[in-house]
């Protein structure tokens, strides 16, 4: 595998949409592997935009970005698609196909896989998000929270280096919130997590970077950032009501 | 979530009318209208025939004729068409219960009631033992454009999604005390129209980035592989091949 170098690494990246609007100015990041980071941040931040250049939808106007050492370039696209797995807030935009079968067989076939090997990675991946019932059923007819958690199944068959979740808990009511931490926590894979939801964070992420006008504002132990009023406020981000971050575990 | 929206076409069952692969039943009815439409129509027992051979089929397929008798529904504006024909028509006219009827214009209603059952009554029969989904891999296998079937993939599997969409815009808007009693409020209803479209074509663009994340360059894998035996040929062929002979037949004794 690509030992050494970072999952991620992001450098000065700075973009500014077609229309003149600058969403990007100047973003530092890197993601060692094996990390769960969560991305917090107002609306506006720039959170979507960043994650939009990790696979190369948008490419950077200045600044680079590396997964696992490869550049995102035009020519690298089809590597870097693997190597990221973007998760969409919206398991319907997610779900495409006719099936949960045909849906999570959609990656690894555009990778060139087929029959047996194409099998067991659908398999796999469903197993790894207790969905394999779910196998032969129309998206349609799960739940919500099956639909997520089917949604990051299309992903992991793809066997990525860094899996990339656009607020995972939304819309989730508390149990189906809930089995998705402890499905996330369950896999050996790097994430990049963002999220409105603080605690969620807390939760699943040691290491948080927080996103405030098109920079990295502030970059540390999840734990650290949250106890931080004042650094909370100065960033529109606000825990909440009732909710207090526990005492420094060990 | 929007609940209950099976295809109630569609009749779940294991029988070798089901398991026969999509394509062979597609190209079976295509050819069995062709020879349908291809008997002449004076020969009204040949008509007979090819639906003795598509009752075997609703047997074999296990299919009652109720259900068969509920679709055929969508074939009354056909008949309404029909109807007319003998009434407005020209030529020699015979006299029937003392309505005056054109003999031609009968005939040709006959032509087009006998001919469109049957090939009515065949489509309902391939759409109650084929799922929508097969019969779309089965019409790429018969090399329709791609890019059809892509399309109608997607309706198949956003049509219940934006149906959904369209449900709660009508509560939303029933909520702030809209009645649609008359034609004044023709306005709101285009205007969610509109809004309906905009979301639509927001969410394709969705997709397309997530399928792009996938790694989608513009063709569609193919996952399920469907291939037809000889012998599904030879099984689905009967039908088409039972309805030539009968069109034969029907040309050869006149």
């Amino acid at each position: 595998m690509t030992s050494g170098s970072p999952s991620l690494t992001v450098s000065r990246l700075a973009y500014a949409y077609p229309d003149g609007t600058q969403a990007l100015y100047g973003v530092d990041l890197t993601i060692e592997r094996g990390e769960r980071v969560a991305l917090l941040g107002p609306n506006g931040a720039g959170k979507t935009t960043l994650v939009m250049h990790l696979n190369g939808i948008l490419t950077a106007g200045h600044g680079t970005v590396e997964v696992a050492g490869l550049a995102v370039r035009a020519d690298t696209l089809r590597e870097i698609r693997r190597r990221v797995g973007l998760v969409f807030q919206d398991p319907d935009d997610q779900l495409f196909m006719p099936t949960v079968r045909e849906d999570v067989a959609f990656g690894p076939a555009n990778l060139g896989l087929r029959g047996a090997e194409l099998d067991r990675r659908v398999h796999d991946a469903l197993e790894r998000v207790g969905m394999l019932d779910a196998i032969d059923r129309p998206p349609h007819h799960l739940s919500f929270g099956q639909r997520r958690r089917v949604a990051v199944a299309t992903v992991l068959a793809m066997e990525p280096e860094i899996l990339v979740l656009d607020e995972p808990s939304s819309n989730l009511d508390p149990a189906s919130r809930r089995e998705l931490a402890e499905i996330l926590k369950s896999l050996d894979v790097t994430v990049l997590m963002v999220t409105h939801d603080l605690p969620y964070a807390l939760e699943l992420c040691e290491r948080s970077l927080i996103m405030s006008e098109g920079v990295i504002a502030a970059d540390g132990p999840t734990h650290a950032l949250l106890a931080d009023e004042r650094l909370l406020a100065a960033h529109r981000l606000e825990l909440p009501y009732g909710f207090a971050v526990p005492a420094q575990p060990g | 979530m929007s609940a209950g929206h099976h295809h109630p076409i569609y009749r779940p069952a294991d029988t070798p009318v089901h398991r026969l692969p999509p394509q062979c039943k597609l190209a079976a009815v295509v050819a069995f209208a062709v020879f349908v439409v291809a008997t002449p129509r004076e020969r009204v027992w040949a008509f007979a025939l090819d639906a003795l051979l598509l009752a075997a089929v609703a047997v074999a397929a296990r299919v009652p004729a109720g259900a068969i008798v509920r679709r055929m529904v969508i074939e009354v504006p056909f008949v309404l068409f029909a109807v007319a024909i003998p009434l407005i028509g020209t030529g020699e006219r015979i006299q029937v219960l003392g309505l005056s009827l054109s003999a031609p214009g009968l005939w040709a209603a006959w032509n087009i009631l006998a001919k469109a059952t049957l090939g009515v009554v065949a489509s309902i029969l391939l759409a109650a033992t084929t799922e929508p989904r097969m019969m779309l891999l089965g019409a790429e296998r018969l090399r329709l454009p791609r890019l059809l079937v892509q399309i109608a993939t997607f309706m198949l599997r956003y049509l219940d999604v934006i149906l959904d969409q369209m449900r709660r815009m009508r509560i939303a808007r029933e909520s702030r005390g809209f009645v649609a009693r008359d034609l004044r409020q023709a306005p709101v209803l285009a205007k969610s129209a509109g809004a309906l479209f905009i979301r639509s074509y927001e969410r394709g663009e969705r997709v397309h980035l997530a399928m792009l994340s996938r790694g989608y360059t513009g063709e569609m894998p193919t996952i399920r592989d469907i291939s037809a035996t000889g012998r599904d040929w030879a099984v689905a062929g009967m039908l088409p091949c039972l309805a030539a002979v009968t069109a034969l037949l029907a040309w050869s004794t006149t």
